[in-house]
């Protein structure tokens, strides 16, 4: 047996072919009938009660990214997400501040609790994104800052006395928006979205959905998704990593006929029918957000939140960050250590 | 912790409290593993306890008390409760305290033990891993069970649970308990927890920090060790089957808290404490052996002069050594070859010399018979030279003789 990690015989040869970017996540074998007859209650059900006790008192890390270009959106519709002034635009920046010459990555962490339940949610923004006159390669620092999150966690992992809870700075989920143009993706949509699906989970947005009609939504919805296949690029929720029948049902209705969400954002309420709702006020009538009829935000949040924030982290922890470690280990030296300089840069924006 | 962190409060209904049910629901999916070890003497009840703990019957045969050393026996069930699918394995010692000399009786354990975690520490040091498909084999929780003499722990289980005691959550119980009558039961229990604290022993402590569940839990923290009674049959009690041993002066019930402590234990082990059981075999257990063989392996987290060691400096490190053994084996083995192939080479040499010498003795010898033979023939030559001389004399003698008389040779040939 060898005496440290070094890779074994077969593993070296491995990386010799194209080694294969993600595994698909094992099926847990179904019990093939049960072994042994309980005649009468124990109370093994009871582990689940155990399990949420100890959950809810750690508590939980989401960090969400949202890259769009200027002016799309974005701030407020992770405002409307959160139901607080999470974004970088309410900590004290300013409206009028000016577009940054090269794209910036700023994280801004809040805590929020909600039924017993404590979150650090971590909202990325990336300010200067597709805005310059020259906007090539300006996926490159969001595709650092994510493998930087992840060269964190990998160095965590692998020290010899390690923390008792690692702290976890990886996206969990990218919001990427989409400029409401009514025709089709612009290439630097593709080029992103081809980039970036390869290390983060892909939520592609349409934003500011209120400048269509319900026509041109769908229309508009179906050629992205044509778009999206015939580019190659899996966005969230991946086919390749749904794990049971009955996920690929309820992930494929998604896939297929929702996403990309149509969305309109807004932190203001107005009066509509005796009720208080968030909304967007014009001329020709309110746009309530929360209302399936008129946006899909309520979808969108649903999603994101109500039921898939588990299995975005999964995704991030078992698939993304996996393939990242298994690449670092392979290269061993592929990629230049960080230094001091880079590391305090970064510090400075968090 | 909330350092650099807003607290914010929301304005209306997010949903993110759903979070718990989320990941409940993923995990009931994979399924749940428990990993259980008994260890006591053969006959200690070991089998019947879990048969009652579970409530059910597994598959186990009895062993005998002759076997040269500890082994030790694992088996693993899927059981299901409602929708919770528990993959549970029970590890019995066989043949633990059986042997004359109990030196080595914890051996086989620690050496059990000490593979599960050898073998989770493989898989999440491989590059290609699969953690969250991988079976966990490493023990959660060692049942220790005590013979019930009523006075004191053995030296066997002190020495056993002192080494156990950093690798494992240790419960100890005192089995086959309806042989101690109540007051000498609170004596026994009061000398084993004394015993125990002197000898510095630590065993599982149910934990305190939850309100919900640390009132009863330091409460079952007061009645260490469980003394426990286990049957695999039942008695019809009233009208219901109870599990039960039936005695010709009394009926003892497994299940009655007034006749042992079998209830506390199932509670504590599995309604209230399993999940934290888990917790702290990873936490605590599984990452103290992970730092000790890594130190072991060679790695650091801190270098010389205390700066921090990258894990790429230390896997170039180790990939260097491991080059550089693997030069010297291929020298070494270069010298070995070459050392053969002279060795050859001489035997070979010297086959060939003896060859030589032997020819030439041979060609001596021939010259030498050739020698004899020729002087022998000189000899033979002059033999004959001689007769030929001789003849010829005789031949004159005679030739001069009848010269001699030649006219009355011829007289007489003319008379006749």
């Amino acid at each position: 047996p060898h005496t440290g990690p070094v890779e074994s015989k077969n593993e070296a040869a491995m990386s010799e072919l194209v080694p294969e970017p993600r595994q698909k996540p094992v099926v847990p074998m179904k019990p093939m009938g049960i072994n042994a007859n309980l005649l009468g209650y124990i109370g093994i059900d009871t582990i689940i009660e155990q399990m949420r006790k100890k959950t809810m008192k750690t508590g939980f890390d989401f960090n969400i990214m949202v890259v769009g270009q200027s002016g799309l959106g974005k701030s407020t519709l992770v405002n409307t997400l959160f139901k607080s002034q999470v974004s970088r635009k309410s900590s004290g920046w300013n409206r009028e501040e000016k577009i940054p010459k090269t794209v910036e990555i700023k994280a801004i962490g809040h805590v929020i609790e909600e039924g017993g339940v404590k979150m650090k949610l971590t909202v990325i923004d990336t300010p200067g994104f597709g805005d310059q006159i020259n906007n090539e390669n300006c996926w490159e620092p969001i595709e650092k800052y994510i493998n930087e999150q992840y060269e964190k966690f990998l160095k965590e992992e692998v020290n010899i006395a390690r923390k008792k809870r690692i702290p976890d700075t990886r996206v969990h989920c990218c919001l990427y928006f989409i400029s409401p143009t009514g025709h089709s993706l612009r290439p630097l949509d593709l080029e992103f979205m081809k980039h970036l699906s390869k290390v983060v989970n892909i939520i592609p947005v349409i934003a500011k959905a209120d400048t269509m009609t319900l026509e041109e939504k769908t229309e508009f919805k179906q050629r992205v998704r044509k778009e999206l296949e015939v580019n190659g690029i899996e966005f969230y929720p991946q086919k390749e990593f749904d794990e049971d029948l009955e996920d690929k049902t309820e992930n494929d209705k998604i896939r297929q006929e929702s996403m990309p969400f149509a969305v309109v954002g807004s932190d203001k309420e107005y009066q509509v029918n005796g009720k208080r709702v968030l909304g967007r006020k014009t001329p020709w009538g309110i746009i309530e957000v929360e209302n399936l009829t008129h946006c899909e935000f309520a979808l969108l949040r649903d999603f994101v939140i109500r039921t898939h924030l588990q299995d975005l982290k999964e995704v991030t922890h078992n698939i993304h960050y996996e393939t990242y470690r298994a690449k670092r280990l392979n290269d061993n030296g592929g990629l230049p250590p960080m230094t001091a300089e880079t590391e305090e840069n970064h510090e400075s924006n968090l | 912790q909330n350092d650099g962190y807003r607290t914010l409060s929301l304005s209306g209904h997010v949903g993110f409290g759903s979070l718990p049910d989320q990941l409940v629901k993923k995990s009931i999916k994979q399924g749940f593993c428990f990993n259980i070890l008994c260890i006591g003497e053969t006959g200690s009840g070991k089998s019947t306890l879990i048969n009652s703990l579970f409530n059910t019957n597994f598959d186990d045969s009895v062993s005998t008390h002759f076997l040269p050393s500890v082994r030790l026996r694992a088996h693993t069930y899927e059981l299901q409760e409602k929708s919770v699918l528990l993959k549970l394995t029970v590890v019995n010692t066989v043949g633990f305290g059986d042997q004359i000399n109990k030196r080595d009786s914890y051996q086989p354990i620690v050496d059990y033990i000490d593979a599960q975690f050898e073998s989770y520490l493989q898989e999440e040091l491989k590059i290609k891993r699969s953690l969250f498909s991988y079976h966990d084999t490493r023990i959660h929780v060692c049942l220790y069970f005590i013979s019930p003499t009523g006075h004191s722990l053995k030296a066997l289980d002190l020495l056993t649970m002192k080494i156990l005691d950093s690798k494992v959550n240790i419960i100890p119980i005192i089995s086959k308990a309806d042989s101690i009558s109540k007051t000498e039961l609170q004596k026994f229990k009061n000398k084993i927890m004394s015993e125990l604290v002197s000898n510095g022993v630590q065993i599982y402590q149910f934990p305190a920090d939850d309100e919900t569940v640390s009132k009863i839990n330091t409460v079952m923290n007061g009645h260490l060790p469980f003394a426990v009674v286990g049957s695999v049959e039942e008695v019809k009690i009233g009208d219901k089957m109870v599990r039960a041993r039936q005695y010709p002066w009394g009926i003892v019930q497994v299940e009655n808290e007034n006749h042992c402590d079998f209830v506390k234990l199932r509670e504590m082990l599995i309604c209230t404490n399993m999940e934290d059981l888990r917790e702290q075999t990873h936490a605590r257990h599984y990452e103290l052996y992970r730092r000790c063989r890594l130190e072991e392996m060679g790695f650091r987290d801190v270098g010389p002069e205390n700066k921090p060691v990258s894990l790429q400096e230390a896997y170039e490190a180790k990939r260097h050594e491991f080059y550089l053994e693997l030069q010297r084996k291929e020298e070494e083995l270069r010298q070995q070859f070459v050392q053969r192939v002279k060795e050859k080479e001489a035997i070979l040499k010297e086959a060939e010399q003896q060859v030589q010498t032997n020819f030439e003795h041979h060609m001596l010898k021939h010259q030498e018979v050739k020698l004899k033979l020729e002087k022998k023939k000189k000899i033979l030559e002059d033999e004959i030279a001689m007769f030929i001389e001789k003849k010829a004399n005789a031949e004159l003698l005679q030739s001069q003789a009848s010269v001699s008389t030649p006219v009355s040779l011829k007289r007489d040939k003319d008379r006749k």
